[in-house]
């Protein structure tokens, strides 16, 4: 079985400009934190983001990688929304397709089982069909005839997400209370990336003696082309059991969107030098 | 029947009667009337006061509302783990119907509209908010009720910049056949449609609060005569309030009383 332990950095490279990228978890939990910032520190732009959005969005149309923004919300959760995503939409930086959650999913969906479309109820009636065009609805064939959206595929050239445990082929493992759609972002994508807390052994993950159920086991190796091993690599997103959100550091992120000077001064403490400077300029920060 | 589940200590028993019922408290039971009809589903409320009137209803006129932790865990009404509901199970919810979701607004409309997306053009807001969310398919689904902890004509507007709920105007122009959008439960009032039309009616106002003052911090015309008065907590439903569901008077913060 094959190896495919690779750097973040390493990841960046594999991506090009003009991408379409989901990235997994949901708000301002379990985000691929680690991979995001291998991409701001890339020359990679004009990406396409796919996202139940947080700081992965925010960050990123921050660093003005970011051409569009497919997303049902956006939010930090303990702050309601993101300022580096507000001024982004309110200068006009960015491109929104703007869903509903649900018919975010049913399009990764369709894109995962291969289908141009499928059928959802939600965004009917709303200003979700107004503001996309290109959206279509569907007449069910059968005698009830209700009309539908036809919700079209969202297929993504690449899927970054972040568990908690991973071994080196890509079978990953969840241990918080919620798998979110990270599983499905990796069956919609053509190029799979998972980062995790720590890389181990196989036998480790679900085996006897293990921790965990066999269930916690969300993403197996044929999802998955490469893992990056990143310990607090969802920083400051929060990823339980190892730790919860760091609530103070995201306040610090938040307040770096006051001005251009500031979010300059934040790139420059945070972003420059790659994870572990990134881990130390953080622990310095906080104390 | 709900005087069984006031915890029998004692010592609340005297500041019960000299205490004032607050405005908050008032809020409180109007969400928990909310939930009133609706049986064995899932209630979603957004925010502080619409989860205190969610708790409030399983604990009286509710019992079987399932509640969440507000993160993947169902738990019961002494705070057990019953069910496990990460977020693709809530997204099948939404689909099957058994729940009623309680949102916050950033705009509703006479026809119960509802926008939490962007103020402004769309394409360059003036203010981005949070996104459709769930909005457009909880409202074409299955029960949707708002909360606006404060009232004003900025919130309460004749029509939304941006539809991310949708309101009664549209889901009949649509035949949209599980819309139903119950209430708005604002500080000072609650409104409903039961209207032919569907569009929204002033349906009491909170104790204290003056007709005409909500008439003048709403966007569109409200009826001025004849409004009921919104019903103030039993002694049973304060009991729990101020012992069990709010001891801190979280609340009060939320919701001052003028």
């Amino acid at each position: 079985m094959r190896d495919k332990r690779m750097t973040a950095a390493e990841v960046a490279a594999e991506l090009a400009d003009g991408m379409t990228i989901g990235i997994g978890g949901w708000g301002s939990r379990r985000k691929p934190m680690a991979l995001v910032r291998a991409i701001v520190a890339s020359p990679l732009r004009d990406l396409t983001v796919v996202s139940y959005g947080g700081p992965d969005v925010g960050l990123l149309c921050a660093a003005g990688k970011v051409r569009r923004v497919v997303f049902g919300f956006v939010t930090l959760d303990t702050i309601p929304y993101d300022p580096h995503f507000s001024r982004a939409r309110q200068t006009g930086a960015v491109q929104v397709r703007e869903l509903d959650e649900g018919m975010l999913q049913c399009g990764l969906r369709a894109a995962a089982h291969r289908l141009p479309f499928l059928p959802i109820r939600a965004g009917l009636g709303s200003d979700v069909l107004a503001l996309d065009p290109s959206l279509r609805t569907v007449r069910s064939p059968y005698d009830d005839g209700e009309e539908l959206i036809a919700m079209p595929a969202l297929p993504l050239d690449a899927a970054l997400v972040h568990l908690n445990r991973a071994d080196r082929h890509g079978n990953a493992q969840y241990l918080g209370p919620d798998p979110y759609f990270d599983d499905l972002f990796c069956l919609a994508a053509g190029r799979r990336y998972v980062s995790c807390e720590q890389v181990v052994p196989t036998a480790e993950l679900a085996g006897p003696g293990a921790a965990a159920a066999p269930q916690s086991l969300l993403l197996n190796r044929m999802m998955v082309d490469g893992v990056v091993e990143a310990p607090g690599g969802a920083h400051p997103t929060s990823c339980v059991p190892d730790y919860g959100r760091d609530e103070a550091f995201q306040r610090h992120y938040a307040e770096a969107a006051r001005d251009p000077v500031t979010w300059t001064g934040f790139a420059g403490r945070f972003l420059a030098d790659g994870e572990p400077a990134y881990r130390a300029a953080v622990q310095e920060w906080a104390a | 029947m709900t005087g069984q589940l006031v915890s029998g200590d004692g010592r609340s028993g005297d500041h019960r009667h000299s205490r004032p019922v607050s405005r908050a408290d008032v809020c409180v039971a109007a969400c928990a009337d909310l939930f009133a009809d609706d049986g064995e589903i899932l209630a979603s409320p957004m925010g502080l006061i619409p989860s205190l009137g969610a708790r409030l209803a399983r604990l009286t006129s509710a019992p079987d509302l399932l509640l969440s932790d507000g993160e993947a865990t169902l738990l019961g009404p002494d705070g057990a783990p019953e069910g496990w509901l990460p977020f693709r199970q809530v997204f099948d919810v939404v689909a099957y119907g058994r729940r009623h979701v309680v949102m916050g607004a950033n705009q509703v409309d006479r026809y119960g509209n509802q926008n939490i997306s962007c103020i402004g053009p769309h394409d360059r807001p003036v203010r981005q908010l949070l996104g459709m969310r769930g909005a457009p398919g909880n409202t074409v689904n299955h029960r949707t009720s708002y909360w606006v902890p404060r009232h004003s004509a900025r919130v309460l507007v004749d029509a939304v910049d941006v539809v991310s709920g949708v309101g009664y105007d549209r889901a009949r122009a649509g035949g949209l056949r599980f819309h139903d959008v119950h209430r708005v439960v604002t500080n000072l009032a609650v409104f409903d449609f039961e209207t032919p039309d569907g569009a929204i009616r002033l349906r009491s106002v909170h104790p204290g609060v003056d007709v005409a003052e909500v008439a003048a911090q709403t966007g569109f015309a409200v009826r001025t005569d004849d409004v009921p008065v919104t019903r103030t907590p039993s002694a049973a439903e304060l009991e729990l309030l101020r012992t069990v569901l709010d001891p801190d008077g979280r609340r009060e913060k939320e919701v001052p009383t003028p």
